[in-house]
């Protein structure tokens, strides 16, 4: 019990928490410039994000992409690559769980969604495995590459959503996915959906390969030291490779329950920024799946209690985004925050 | 005789040790006083606390006979003391004058006078024989002329009392030597020096009085010419060591491994190991000596799979493995101890007992079906390895980093040796580890050896070469020179070799042995 404590990683956790106090300090000096008490703004904050069940129902609808894509990055992060397609990787995976959703129409449920949900995730980890396969076989960055890749997945499905694919209405967006292939709501009228079953069981496995199986063992040793992992007998290359297209699978899962749960058909560039906000869920959940988890209920909170608090406060819900800002700020400061726990500490 | 520097009673509590425990420590004016100790004996706590760096618990200094408070560097600078690290602290783009004269400028109005700075560092260097170039640019310079210029700058502002921490760990035999030259010169002079180091041989060539410390604690201070290597060892490890180690003549069996015309070339394509042919049988050492760079790396990366060998042939066991990957040839029986441990021979961010299964992780035991790791088989590993190894402190969940240079350097040596591999590779085995971990790791070769093990040595230090070898190479410039006889090889032949000398021109220790 004791060593249990003990291996307990209190400064991964206490950093991150402090970062969010932090920014809610520095936040509120927002707050007052406009003339609010904030108190009584960060009160309707928690009251409409997380007071009644249907507050919380829409702040896990809002959390789900985010685990998702957190994963990915973390994932990514933890065999040492920086995978900023996550955005373009989802709009590629989504578009596959959408042609899936959308082309076939006699299957049952128990086929469809699977096979939509497989078809998200492929598309997912092929557009990453790309960029993963011109660092291991050419040494190119894979910053560069997945940027010019989400470029790329924007414009490809646009193409493909306002031309081949166009459904019969005047909006950019293809047909409807088939009702067979589509996330089961869990709390309407909010659009909490099974997706976010999907994106704990996500979580779960994530964990179990990177700490409990050989994989994940050689993928973390890659991370941390590719010469020894390279004498270690590791396949650096092919480490490389298979960590994008997980992480790249991961993204897929976002574009997969955005479409299936919330659009039910894939809407010309849809993702409010998702694939970019998992780097910062990452950041925050130290690239540690709970740790996903905890900062993307955060930052769904933050947004879902935002729109009220625009509405019941004077404060606008763009303070949400400063907020949000100053998190990523505090937790890459670390640092910062350290040294004031350890001088608290020698005092 | 003159007391310039007198710490008595200091104490200081770091949370965890105790890193020095009522010490006294005092140097009199021009001389050389070594301050040795195994790694975490608290050495550099002492002199960091003297350099203000850190506040001692309890205890007083006193520089000159005056009571003093030294609370940061400045203080300490402006007490006369100067304090040259391990890791330089040069700007590497300036020259050297610039360097020397950085943070306390001559100047003429706004400008940094260039020319009086020269002229100063000139005439300094020039006083204490260093003979170093003002106008040469940092980055142009050897490691030795590096920190040439770090004691200049702590001469430049006036310092008498010079600490210089474990300056000799960077440096290669010759430059060793030159820096010996150096601090003899700066006594000579009237400068005081603190020469930190864990080498016995260095503090019986240059010092005058040497101070032992073992676990935070002074075990005492000697007069040099009073004392020993063995009485040395046995004050820093606190028991009888076995300097030479306690071996049997070889009994060589089969032939295991046999180069054959090997050629290698580095990554900026300079061939770095030209035509090497040798033979190691089972049963015996092979040590290759030779100054550090002349290819006694990339031979053995060749070897071990993890550079790629452009023509020549590796028989293991009568299979050429020429092109292998490192995973196969470790599971057809290879052991490696990397030069560099950091690099090569761990990952510093995991456990010690996911450190002890790197390479063996993807078979079983410690794979259950399906490529799932056996969490209890890495744990039970683990604590088998640390009883057997006595590596310290025994927490298999502690990552590796978190251990000391010896205790790494055990893990390591645990791993690869475990399962008796045919072919034992140890570069650099005991490079920055304590004498107590040295003495082990010796006995640990000789016992793979006795085994029927054929064991490939490569080190800098000619001591381990010669106590351990059956046969020694001599390595120069990519070739191997000569194999002898390890009875016929003494120091002296081989530092001649090791430097381009050739065999048929060495003439004994008395002789004129210039190198041409």
């Amino acid at each position: 019990m004791l060593d249990r404590l003990k291996k307990f990683p209190y400064e991964e956790v206490v950093i991150p928490i402090l970062a969010v106090l932090l920014a809610l300090l520095v936040g509120s000096v927002f707050i007052l410039f406009v003339g609010e008490n904030p108190l009584v703004a960060y009160k309707v904050l928690v009251k409409e994000s997380l007071g009644s069940t249907r507050n919380l129902a829409t702040t896990l609808q809002r959390s789900t992409p985010l685990i998702f894509a957190g994963l990915a990055v973390a994932f990514a992060f933890r065999a040492g690559l920086f995978n900023i397609g996550v955005e373009g990787q989802l709009y590629i995976g989504g578009f596959a769980a959408a042609w899936v959703g959308f082309t076939f129409t006699n299957l049952p449920r128990v086929i469809h969604l699977p096979l939509a949900i497989i078809a998200g995730m492929l598309g997912g980890a092929i557009w990453a495995a790309v960029p993963g396969l011109l660092k291991a076989k050419l040494g190119v960055h894979e910053v560069i590459n997945t940027i010019m890749l989400n470029f790329i997945a924007f414009f490809l499905t646009d193409w493909l959503t306002i031309g081949p694919f166009h459904g019969n209405t005047m909006a950019p967006e293809t047909g409807r996915v088939a009702k067979t292939a589509a996330f089961t709501r869990l709390y309407p009228p909010t659009r909490l959906n099974t997706g976010i079953y999907l994106a704990l069981a996500a979580a779960v496995i994530v964990w179990f390969i990177l700490w409990k199986t050989k994989l994940g063992y050689e993928l973390r040793a890659v991370g941390l030291n590719p010469s020894a992992a390279e004498y270690g007998g590791i396949n650096v290359a092919k480490n490389l490779v298979t960590a994008m297209a997980i992480s790249g699978a991961l993204a897929g899962l976002v574009g997969t329950e955005q479409i299936l749960g919330l659009h039910n058909r894939f809407i010309q560039r849809f993702s409010p920024d998702l694939g970019f906000m998992g780097i910062a869920v990452a950041l925050l959940g130290k690239n540690h799946p709970v740790g996903v988890i905890f900062a993307a209920v955060l930052f769904g909170a933050l947004q879902t209690g935002s729109a009220a608090m625009d509405r019941l406060t004077a404060v606008p819900r763009e303070l949400i985004t400063i907020i949000q800002a100053l998190i990523i700020f505090f937790v890459a400061a670390e640092y910062l925050i350290r040294r004031m726990i350890r001088h608290k500490g020698d005092a | 005789m003159v007391k310039v520097l007198e710490m008595q009673g200091i104490t200081k509590q770091f949370p965890r040790v105790l890193a020095n425990d009522r010490i006294d420590f005092d140097v009199n004016q021009g001389e050389i006083h070594a301050l040795v100790g195994e790694n975490g004996s608290g050495k550099s706590t002492l002199m960091n606390i003297l350099y203000g760096l850190y506040h001692a618990d309890a205890g007083d200094i006193y520089v000159r006979g005056e009571k003093v408070q030294i609370n940061e560097p400045r203080a300490a600078i402006d007490l006369k003391i100067g304090m040259v690290f391990q890791h330089f602290m040069l700007v590497e783009p300036l020259t050297v004058a610039e360097n020397i004269v950085l943070g306390s400028e001559v100047r003429r109005g706004p400008f940094l006078d260039y020319k009086r700075a020269a002229e100063e560092v000139e005439r300094l260097s020039a006083e204490y024989g260093l003979s170093i170039d003002p106008h040469a640019k940092i980055s142009d310079l050897s490691v030795g002329l590096q920190q040439r210029v770090e004691i200049l700058k702590a001469l430049y502002r006036g310092a008498e009392i010079l600490i210089l921490d474990e300056p000799t760990a960077v440096l290669t035999p010759q430059e060793v030597d030159e820096l010996m030259e150096v601090m003899r010169n700066l006594r000579d002079k009237g400068t005081s020096i603190v020469f930190i180091t864990h080498k016995i041989r260095e503090v019986l060539a240059v010092s005058d009085r040497v101070t032992v410390l073992r676990r935070g604690k002074k075990v005492g201070t000697k007069k040099t010419s009073e004392t020993n290597e063995q009485d040395l060892a046995e004050m820093m490890v606190g028991r009888v060591v076995l300097l030479q180690v306690d071996k049997t003549p070889a009994e060589p069996g089969e032939e295991v491994l046999a180069v054959q015309s090997a050629r290698v070339r580095d990554k900026l394509g300079t061939l770095r190991v030209n035509d090497v042919s040798l033979t190691i049988r089972s049963g015996e050492v092979l040590g290759i000596a030779g100054v550090e760079g002349n290819g006694q790396q990339e031979l053995v990366e060749a070897i071990v799979g993890l550079t790629r060998i452009e023509s020549g042939q590796i028989i293991f066991n009568g299979v050429d493995i020429t092109g292998w990957s490192p995973l196969r040839i470790k599971q057809a029986g290879l052991g490696y101890v990397p030069e560099d441990r950091h690099k090569r021979g761990l990952i510093l961010d995991y456990s010690l007992a996911d450190n002890l299964v790197l390479g063996l992780h993807s078979e079983p035991p410690f794979i259950k079906r399906l490529g799932i790791r056996d969490d209890k088989a890495v744990q039970d590993n683990a604590e088998r390895m640390v009883e057997e190894y006595d590596i310290r402190p025994p927490l298999p969940n502690q990552l590796v980093k978190r251990f000391s240079g010896g205790n790494q350097q055990k893990v390591v040596v645990a791993r690869e040796f475990t399962r008796n591999p045919e072919l034992l590779i140890c570069s650099q085995p005991t490079r920055g580890v304590d004498i107590g971990a040295i003495e082990f790791i010796h006995e640990q070769v000789i016992s793979q050896r006795d085994q029927g093990a054929a064991v490939l040595l490569v080190s800098a230090e000619l001591d381990e070469i010669l106590s351990l070898s059956d046969r020694i190479a001599v390595m120069y410039n990519g070739k191997i020179v000569t194999v002898m006889p390890a009875h016929e090889a003494t120091e002296h032949k081989l530092g001649f070799l090791m430097l381009g000398g050739n065999l048929e021109d060495y003439q004994g220790e008395g002789g004129n042995n210039s190198v041409r």
